[in-house]
Parts: structure tokens; sequence; C-alpha cells
């Protein structure tokens, strides 16, 4: 694979896809009122459960409060390269324009998954990192390289995990042709990464921890923020994505196996 | 001697497909219990093509003619048989393949939408690994052979239907590709940008000696592009040879619609002696075989009173339904 090729390839995506988004100027500020007012629904709706009780599953307030900072983070991160680019799947296996992508002499992943961006999720990112700054403070975190380097693995893994599963599903596209449905089922899952898995029964912990890894996306790189995560859970966190990114690899070459592309 | 730049032995290709009987019970019974069986839609077919040549397949809805194609590209991995295209396995994808070919679909687009088609063919001439002068050289190039200087420039979405054909052209020939696959690049155009896509295709092909499969529902892009074709009915091959041999088979006539300066005349001409296909108030059309037309049009012009007249060629599905379909020839 040659590095330098993918690296301008992708500036152009950048570049391409800025710009037709830039064409909209009320799209993109109509996305941005909808990431503010996201978030502050969510905090509110954090405050609301805490308002009875000083902690919920042993976390306290401020403690959750990161949770939905790396929340945020992810949902920017999922509405920025995600949501525009794997959504796209299904189209382009139902209309037939993956013919395209295939008989690019680049990788088809690659390209099905970073072709496009949507600026408007960039705020719901900064929205985040201001949200885990202000955590850091109010819990009077330590910061340190060590911390640093382990914020940055546990986030690049739920990324990655989060990546994996949403292309996993995608990808049936080529069988089932249509599966928006099980995409957003995963989004609404997704949604009770806002909330400690501590404060849930054991089973379902067990479901989101195996079946679901919501676990491994939100919760353990809260912990290894607050500096209470087992560095077992880091190793184990990591050793989980390698999997899930193979997985999903694996899945998609097996897959284009079976694209019968659609008719003209 | 020229050599085979592909080669096609015993290939076959078999798709599962699900049927639905109507009404609300089919639904739910194929919602429930779907029953899929598999069909071949390709079967056992051979040929060879040998580099610089222009080939039309040809063939009714559903013959099989874009299966081929996208089996030939590398799109649909064969059921059974062997494909070699400039000496690779097209299903492997490897990008030395990919380089070499280039898929244009006249119903999919692959330009993008909000931006001008500029925007495009830097992007494809990233993905091609193709430096932004020599880009910038093979855009003006193209640009000039297709006549869409002025377009590069305007959103795809605010171009024509043929502006935006001639830009995706362009968009995939930006890397010089050796093999072009084209299925009914002329979909959906005015006659006028047909003729100019048709135009461009000759001087590529002659221009880089490139090898064309097109297939098309309109006859002038074959007559005008193809010397050789090959005719597909239901998943085989019924003909593999000259057009020409294969035009004075299946079209040895042609519809000439007359419209006359009155219904009587219309009569007259109804009573006369040619063969009527049809006729409507003060409109005939006449089916006159291709060595009299001349003649014929002459004797009509001479003798009647007339305020119009069209020559077209039979519709290509016309022809092959009557003809192929119910194999009145065998070539």
């Amino acid at each position: 694979m040659n590095k330098n090729k993918y690296l301008v390839v992708y500036t152009k995506f950048l570049y391409t896809s800025l710009a037709s988004e830039l064409e909209y100027k009320t799209n993109i500020i109509i996305d941005a009122i909808t990431a503010i007012l996201s978030l502050v629904g969510s905090i509110f709706l954090l405050s609301i459960f805490f308002q009875n009780t000083g902690n919920i599953g042993g976390w306290k307030f401020e403690q959750a409060l990161i949770i939905q900072g790396i929340y945020t983070v992810l949902n920017g991160i999922t509405n920025t390269w995600f949501n525009p680019n794997l959504r796209e799947i299904v189209r382009h296996v139902r209309e037939g324009t993956l013919d395209f992508v295939l008989l690019k002499p680049v990788d088809s992943q690659f390209f099905i998954s970073l072709k496009k961006i949507s600026p408007s999720g960039f705020l719901e990112i900064i929205l985040g990192v201001c949200l885990l700054f202000y955590c850091i403070k109010i819990n009077q975190i330590k910061l340190s390289l060590n911390f640093l380097i382990l914020c940055l693995i546990t986030i690049t893994c739920s990324i990655c995990i989060l990546y994996s599963l949403w292309f996993f599903i995608s990808t049936t596209t080529i069988w089932f042709v249509k599966t928006w449905n099980a995409t957003e089922v995963l989004r609404s899952l997704l949604y009770i990464g806002r909330f400690p898995m501590s404060s849930f029964s054991f089973s379902l912990r067990l479901f989101f921890s195996i079946i679901i890894p919501i676990a491994f996306i939100t919760t353990i790189p809260s912990e290894v923020f607050l500096g209470f995560a087992q560095i077992w859970k880091v190793i184990l966190e990591i050793f989980i994505t390698l999997i899930f990114l193979i997985t999903s690899r694996r899945f998609w070459l097996f897959a284009l196996k079976y694209y019968s592309s659609a008719s003209s | 001697m020229v050599e085979n730049i592909i080669e096609v032995e015993r290939l076959s290709k078999s798709f599962n497909i699900s049927s639905k009987d109507p009404g609300l019970r089919g639904t739910l019974k194929h919602f429930f219990n779907r029953e899929t069986k598999s069909v071949k839609v390709i079967k056992n077919i051979n040929f060879q093509i040998k580099e610089g040549e222009i080939i039309g397949f040809l063939g009714a809805n559903g013959a099989g003619k874009t299966t081929i194609l996208k089996m030939l590209c590398g799109l649909i991995v064969p059921s059974e048989g062997s494909i070699s295209v400039s000496g690779c396995l097209p299903y492997r994808r490897r990008e030395g393949f990919l380089k070499n070919i280039t898929l244009i679909m006249g119903q999919k687009q692959q330009l993008i939408w909000d931006l001008p088609p500029i925007e495009s063919f830097y992007l494809n001439a990233s993905i091609y690994d193709i430096d932004k002068f020599e880009a910038k050289r093979r855009i003006k190039k193209l640009s000039d052979m297709l006549e869409i200087e002025d377009e590069l420039y305007i959103p795809v979405r605010k171009l024509s239907l043929g502006q935006r054909m001639k830009s995706e052209l362009l968009a995939a020939l930006i890397h010089k590709p050796k093999i072009l696959f084209l299925d009914e690049p002329t979909l959906g155009l005015d006659i006028n940008a047909q003729r100019n896509l048709r135009e461009f295709l000759k001087a590529y092909n002659n221009e880089n000696n490139a090898t064309i499969c097109l297939t098309s529902h309109y006859m002038k892009d074959i007559t005008s592009l193809c010397k050789r074709v090959i005719c597909v009915h239901n998943g085989s091959i019924s003909y593999d040879g000259k057009l020409e041999k294969l035009l004075k088979k299946l079209s040895p006539v042609k519809e000439v619609l007359i419209v006359c300066s009155s219904e009587k005349d219309a009569n007259k001409l109804d009573n006369s002696g040619f063969k009527v296909k049809s006729k409507v108030k003060n409109e005939i059309t006449l089916k006159i075989e291709n060595r009299n037309v001349s003649s014929s049009l002459r004797t009509i012009l001479n003798n009647y009173d007339i305020e119009d007249l069209f020559i077209n060629e039979p519709p290509i599905d016309e022809i092959i339904e009557k003809i192929l379909v119910k194999k009145k020839y065998t070539f």
C-alpha cells in the first residue's frame, strides 16, 4: 500500500466533501444548533437522574459527566465520518454505484469509509473535548503524559470498535440490500453508553460488554479518565479492538465475493 | 498479428433470485418463507476480443449483456469458466488491472453532485496516481475533444444530461484506460449529444488503440462504432461476427413515416402496393426493403402529395424480439 498516495487521496476526499457541504450554509447552521441543543439536553437529563441521589452505580454526577463528554466526542466522530459514509454503503449497493468504488485502484474499504465528511460533527467533537477539559477540572484530575497516552489509546479503541460494528452491519447490505434499521438500532444502543455500565443489572452489563460492547466504547475510557481503570481492562480493550477491526475487514472482503451489483 | 486482449471460455453465471406471488398472502409468504431459486443467467459462452476492437453486445433487456460486461471488468465473480482480460483475472481486481480499464454506465453517475466536474476529475487523478500537471494536461485534451471546456466549472447538478454524460466520460477516461466497458452510454441523450459521444469514442479508439466493449439499445451507436457484434439471447451467444452480415439478416427493412397532405393521399398510398405497417389519418408508415429505399422514395415523392417524411431504423429491441427470440433466423 502506497501511504503517500492514500494521504493525497484522503486530502482530496476532505477537500471535496467540505466543499460540497459548504454549498449549503443553512444546513450547516441547523446541524450546529442541533449539536448544541443535543448536548444541553443530555446534560439536563443526566442532572435529573442525579437530583435525588448522590451517585448512580457508584458514579457521582461530575464523574458521569466524563462519560457524557466521551459520548459527545464519539457522537461527533459518528456524525462527521461514520454517518455520511457508512450509511452510503446501503445506497451504493441498492443503486449499484458500488461498482464505481470497486473499480478504483484504491482499497474499497478505505474509499467507502472515508470519502465523505460532515463538518457539522466537528462542533460536537469540540464541545465534547471542552466538556472533558471541564470534567478534568471539576474532578481535580492530574494531567500527566501516561494519563494522556492512556486516554488517547482507549478513545482510539472506542472509535475503532464503533466503526467496526457499524461497518460490519453495513456490510450485510450486500446480502440483505436494505439495513438502515440495523444501523439505527446500533445508534439507539449507543445512547445507553451515556450512562455508567455499573448502573445496569448484571445481565444487561454482560450484554453490553459481550454482544454489543458499549462498555468498551464509553465506560472504560471514562474509568481511565478518572484513574480507576485497571490496566487489564485497557489491554482487554486493545485486544477487543483488534478482533473487531480484523473481523469487520475480513467480513467485507468475504461479502464482496457475493456482490452481484444492481441491474442496469 | 494483433493479440487477443480478452479471452472468455465456457463462462457461466448463476444468481439466486427470489420471486413473490401477488397480494397480501404472497407478500406475507415472501416475508416469512422466501423462496429462492438459482437462475443461470449466462450459459457457457466463449469469445475472444482483439486489442483495439470495438465490440457491440446486442440483446433484449435481461439477455445478460450487462452481466457479461460486469464479469469482464471484475465486478461479478463467474460461477464457472474462465476470463482473461489483459492477461489478468478480472475478479481479483488487482491495481494494475484496474488502472487499465474503465466502466461507464449511462444510467449511473460517479461525479460529485454538488461540485463542478473538474473537482471529480482531480479526485480521480489522485486515485490513479496522476500528478497535477499531467492531470491538467489530460483534462484539457479530453475536454477539448468532448467540447465541455465551459462546463468544467459549473456544479454537476446544474448541467444538462448530455453535458453530465460527457463529464462522466472524462472522469472515467482520465487515467487513459486501454479497455473501455460502456453500458448504454447514450441512454437518454438527445441526437446531437449521442452523435458527439460516438465521434468522441471513435477518436479515442483511433488515438489510443483502445478496446471498447459496448452495449446499447440505440442501433445508431452500434452501426457507427462497431464492426463486430456479439448477440446475447437468454444468456447464450446466438451470433458473434460482422455487423454488416447481421444487419442484412436482422434489419432488411426501414420504416418510413410519411405525412401526406390529406387523408385521401394516404389512402391512395395505402393501396399502392407498398407494405404498410400502420396508418393513422394522413400519416402512414411503410416498410421498405433497404435496397429499395431510394427508388421507392423517388416514386413516392414524384407521385404523391406529401408534407413530410421520416426514415427510421426499427428499434433494436423490436428486431431482437422478432428475429432472435422467435429464432426465425439461424446464423
